[in-house]
């Protein structure tokens, strides 16, 4: 019992201060997005915002449900958890519900739940538990082979169902391995890798294409001049010729295997495309309707682009615009302080961890959510790819806003024992 | 299990740092979108956006020959969205429509209350000019727009009781119903009412992108989001509009009703009430004027007297006592009662006029002595197989009831009244139980006292006569929509419990009233015209005229029931006002013989009697 009573004392209440900040604030946001005036109240349940606080009252339920295990229950349950989730996403594909080209939705009776959701908190869980308890014994690059397996078999999955974004979220566990050891040349191969893919797509022609070629091998070739010039170093140069010049005539190739609206979301994002009415259209409204807020906003329940329905799915993936709409500059502003200041303080609490496990789960939680935050305000703004994820804490939605909560206070469960581990 | 400082740990730093740069980033990209760059918001209030309701044609109504009695024509109201207006030139706009700065302000509030994103209607049914012009001045009055409605035309300038009226939706109906905005309008009498539901359509939406100068940049989403409207359902009457209108011709300058049925099928043929107004005064913006003149009109123009006024029915009952006596078996065609200038009964009396003492019962139709329906009726109340009078009077109200009288048949029109046929409670209640009997209620075997029928249940007896025992309920309308699908209760025969056998000698017996009893007027000689007269007892007054009909005598075509008030004998007015309509439904023509009918007929005036 005194242990419970120690919860309260040691939690860290920065974080969920926080965490309900952003909620609260997020579901304002949802009540202006879709505030209608025949449906004011807030607990009409006909409504999105209504139904938003009952599931915000459901998550706060689920959250002191999480306080109240005890937290070795998750680092010793972490692979039963796991697998449940991933069982729980091949039913999704055999049971599921079709919802917009994506079969990612269990159905019950009016209420809908997306297990693609839970299961990023199930991966970070095994995730940790694999190098808590990794044999040490085991090469450098085999572990890594097995935690890359952990992470892409439910991306994989989620593939399947045709849910695009949700996959890409687990590219973020590269920021789990790279704090554990691996290399941080993975960014910079990374970013070659994916500018490379963007030269292929602009240079459309083959021509254009034995151009770029042309450049690499000069590249290589100084390298190789400036470099000791040995036959090892040669050959391996060559290698990295014979990968890039395959990886980008491959690029072309891929993005042909594309479904045509992605390609078309691809080539406006490159500026390729005008597409005002089509895939470019949300992402122009959502900058007009950010742009319209000004420095100081429109102001509560004033915006004029995001209610009539200029901005579509403007209370999940688009919610970000009404927050730019109607408190401007300072209003969104201070959203993305909030959430930075939330992302960095996760990261402390996981660096002050004793336990391996809690500090690796924390660096999953910091690292989904920081994935989720890039990918969807950079989208709203322009700066990304249209790839439907939500915003944490802030877009409409019950599994997402579960989901996360339970992400959260699983850490914050951890964290709230770290004082016992001396 | 316990960690110890590893090599990594600064990593951490790089981590730090790479979120502060991408919230940073982020920062950056808002203060360009939402500082530096003014083109988004510019952009934004080019990005205004209007829905239109699209108000689809009402229904289109048409008569039994395909005449078309009802059309729409497009109106234009002036809409406003409070929230989209902005630096107008208000004087400029008060001078187009006419009004001054007050009411436009008292307007403007009104609409900005109810919603300052929602349009509202600024100004009703805007004239031609004012739209011609306004649509050529709207780009000065930014969130101000003209929206089409439709509104009713009745090219007849007729059946406006059986029409109806359309008028704008009240509060009670605004709420009820979630189909109507404010400013729509909803069926409020006649097939307008009770076909509102197929009549209206359903409304779409048409959602345009307006630009700051109020022009409309096109379609938001290229139509994606519109709603298309649905026409409303056309509805086929089985009205016969040349006899309607000649029937109201013929009632002109008097009080009462006509409904003429065709008995096969129970459509209504015509169904006139009198005096009657034009249907296009209750339209548009001379409407609210003439509807309270109509309304304080003490000779009530605005009701359809054929089913909601009752008057006694007169010794067109009779007819219904022949019927229920024969079946019976109290009464058959060789049962003669005898007539000393009335019946008597202790110190009571019903009188007659004077007459051949001994009658049958085809002969005492066509004479329609009292005195003999005062015995059939006697005899059915009073007949020893019951167990008291109250029995048979229960017997007796149960034949009535089927016959038509006393209730409602659900006719595709509001307002049906009952009329009266008095439950044994009644007179439990008035004389007491047990001590009430066939003399008590003796003036029910002539139609006369407690009794009410409407014109409608009068004009049905006629068609169930003519059926030689069921009635189809009285309908309006046939056909709704292209759906041959008919509705049940309009094809549904209602047996009277009567053996058609009996009907012959009652058939007769209207045959020799047109050919030489009471009704002569009514007498056509191409065409064999059964009928009776009544005459309803006005204590008021001068007696009410009635008469009911079918023609021919052989497979009917038509069943008719003529009322007209303090017009006297039912053979004066009524008979041959039927006889013109029936000649003029199944020839198309007035013989010239009969022109002469037809002119005093047009001419009677018998209001100047109810004024007296
Ligand atoms: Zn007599």
């Amino acid at each position: 019992m005194r242990d419970r009573n120690l919860i309260w004392r040691d939690m860290d209440w920065i974080t969920v201060g926080l965490y309900l900040m952003m909620v609260f604030f997020g579901w304002i946001s949802i009540y202006s997005a879709v505030f209608n005036e025949d449906h004011s109240s807030i607990v009409d349940l006909s409504q999105r915002y209504g139904k938003q606080l009952l599931w915000i009252g459901a998550a706060i339920f689920i959250a002191l449900l999480i306080l109240l295990v005890d937290p070795k229950f998750f680092s010793q349950f972490a692979i039963i958890i796991y697998g449940m989730h991933l069982i729980s996403l091949i039913m999704v594909l055999l049971l599921g519900k079709e919802v917009a080209g994506s079969k990612s939705w269990f159905e019950i009776g009016s209420f809908a739940i997306q297990p693609a959701e839970f299961m990023k908190y199930a991966t970070a869980l095994a995730v940790a538990f694999y190098f808590t308890n990794i044999n040490p014994k085991v090469s450098h690059l085999r572990a890594t082979i097995i935690a890359a397996a952990i992470i892409i078999i439910p991306a994989g999955l989620i593939l399947l169902q045709n849910d695009t974004g949700s996959a890409l979220v687990y590219v973020s566990f590269i920021f789990v391995l790279y704090r554990r050891g691996l290399s941080g040349n993975i960014f910079i191969i990374g970013v070659l890798f994916i500018f490379i893919a963007i030269l292929a797509l602009l240079l459309e022609s083959t021509a254009q294409k034995m151009v770029l070629v042309g450049i690499i091998v000069a590249i290589l070739a100084a390298i190789f001049y400036f470099s000791r010039r040995t036959l090892r170093n040669g050959l391996r140069l060559g290698a990295v010729l014979v990968v890039l010049t395959a990886y980008l005539f491959s690029v072309g190739f891929a993005f042909t295997k594309l479904q045509p609206h992605q390609q078309i979301r691809i080539k406006v994002l490159l500026n390729m495309e005008q597409d005002l009415q089509g895939a470019g259209y949300n992402v122009h409204q959502s900058k007009i309707a950010i742009g319209s807020g000004r420095f100081f906003g429109k102001g509560f329940l004033q915006g004029t682009q995001t209610k009539f329905d200029f901005v579509p799915e403007q209370s999940t993936d688009f919610i970000f615009c009404t927050v730019g709409e109607e408190w401007g500059f300072l209003g969104s502003s201070l959203v993305i302080v909030i959430f930075v200041i939330f992302l960095i303080r996760i990261v402390f609490i996981a660096e002050r961890q004793r336990s391996v496990f809690a500090q690796i789960y924390g660096y999953g939680v910091a690292s989904i959510l920081f994935f989720h935050f890039t990918i969807n305000i950079g989208m709203v703004m322009g700066l990304l790819p249209v790839i439907g994820i939500p915003l944490p804490f802030f877009s409409y939605g019950g599994s997402s806003l579960w989901a996360f909560t339970i992400l959260l206070f699983i850490l914050i469960r951890q964290d709230a024992e770290r004082m016992k581990l001396l | 299990m316990i960690m110890h400082k590893d090599k990594y740990s600064d990593r951490k730093f790089i981590i730090y740092g790479f979120f502060i740069f991408v919230g940073f980033s982020f920062i950056i990209r808002l203060l360009y979108l939402q500082v530096l760059d003014n083109e988004y918001a510019y952009a934004a209030d080019n990005n205004a956006r209007r829905d239109i309701t699209v108000y689809p044609p009402r229904g289109l109504i048409y008569d039994r020959n395909g005449e078309l009695m009802v059309y729409n024509e497009a109106v234009f109201d002036l809409m406003v969205v409070p929230g989209q207006v902005k630096d107008i030139d208000e004087e400029m706009l008060c001078q187009l429509l006419e009004i001054d700065y007050e009411d436009y302000q008292k307007r403007f509030k009104k609409a900005k209350k109810f919603s300052s994103r929602k349009a509202s209607i600024f100004e009703k049914q805007l004239s031609k000019t004012q739209t011609a012009y306004l649509q050529e001045k709207l780009y000065q009055f930014p969130g101000f727009y003209v929206q089409a409605r439709t509104l009713r035309k009745y090219p007849s300038a007729s059946a406006a009781h059986l029409l109806g009226y359309i008028a704008e939706v009240n509060d009670k109906e605004l709420s009820s119903d979630c189909f109507y905005a404010s400013g729509d309008y909803i069926g409020k009498s006649g097939i307008e009412k009770s076909y509102e539901k197929n009549l209206r359509g359903q409304k779409g939406i048409k959602k345009l992108l307006v630009d700051v100068y109020n022009r409309e940049k096109g379609a938001f989403h290229e139509g994606q989001f519109d709603v298309p409207a649905v026409n409303g359902q056309k509805l086929y009457t089985g009205i016969d509009l040349e006899m309607q209108m000649y029937g109201e011709l013929l009632m002109q300058n008097k009080i009462g009703a006509i409904v003429a049925i065709e008995p096969q099928t129970g459509e209504i043929l015509a169904m006139i009430s009198s005096p009657t107004y034009d249907p296009n005064k209750l339209v548009g913006r001379i409407r609210s004027a003439n509807y309270s003149t109509l309304l304080v009109d003490t000779l009530k123009p605005l009701i359809n007297r054929s089913l909601t006024s009752s008057y006694p029915p007169g010794s067109t009952f009779k007819l219904a006592q022949a019927l229920i006596g024969q079946q019976e078996k109290v009464l058959n065609n060789n049962t003669i009662y005898t007539c000393n200038g009335g019946f008597h009964y202790g110190g009571l009396t019903v009188g007659c006029h004077p007459h051949n003492p001994n009658l049958n019962l085809q002969e005492s139709i066509m004479i329609s002595c009292n005195a003999y329906y005062c015995n059939v009726y006697r005899s059915v109340i009073e007949n020893p197989i019951y167990r008291n009078s109250e029995a048979g009077y229960r017997k007796w109200r149960e034949y009535i009831t089927k016959l038509g009288f006393g209730v409602k048949y659900g006719i595709d029109l509001p307002y049906e009244t009952t009329g009266n046929i008095p439950k044994p409670e009644y007179y439990d209640k008035y004389y007491g139980k047990g001590h009430w009997n066939s003399i008590t209620t003796i003036s029910l075997a002539i139609g006369q006292g407690e009794i009410l029928a409407t014109p409608l249940q009068l004009a049905n007896l006629a068609a169930l006569i003519a059926n030689r025992g069921y009635y189809i309920t009285p309908h309006l309308v046939a056909q709704v929509g292209d759906s041959t699908k008919r509705n049940a209760l309009y094809t549904k025969k209602n047996q009277s419990g009567i053996d058609p056998r009996y009907f012959e000698v009652v058939i007769n017996g209207m045959e020799d009233v047109v050919m030489k009893g009471t009704a002569r007027s009514a007498f056509i000689d191409s065409i064999s015209v059964c009928g009776k007269t009544g005459t309803a007892q006005n204590p008021h007054g001068e007696n009410h005229s009635v008469f009911i009909a079918f023609a021919p005598k052989e497979n009917p075509k038509i069943a008719i029931a003529v009322f007209i008030e303090n017009s006297g004998y039912g053979g004066t007015w009524a008979a041959p006002i039927a006889s013109l309509m029936i000649e003029k439904y199944l020839k198309g023509y007035i013989n010239s013989a009969r022109l002469p009918i037809e002119k005093r007929m047009l001419e009677g005036n018998l209001i100047n009697y109810h004024a007296r």
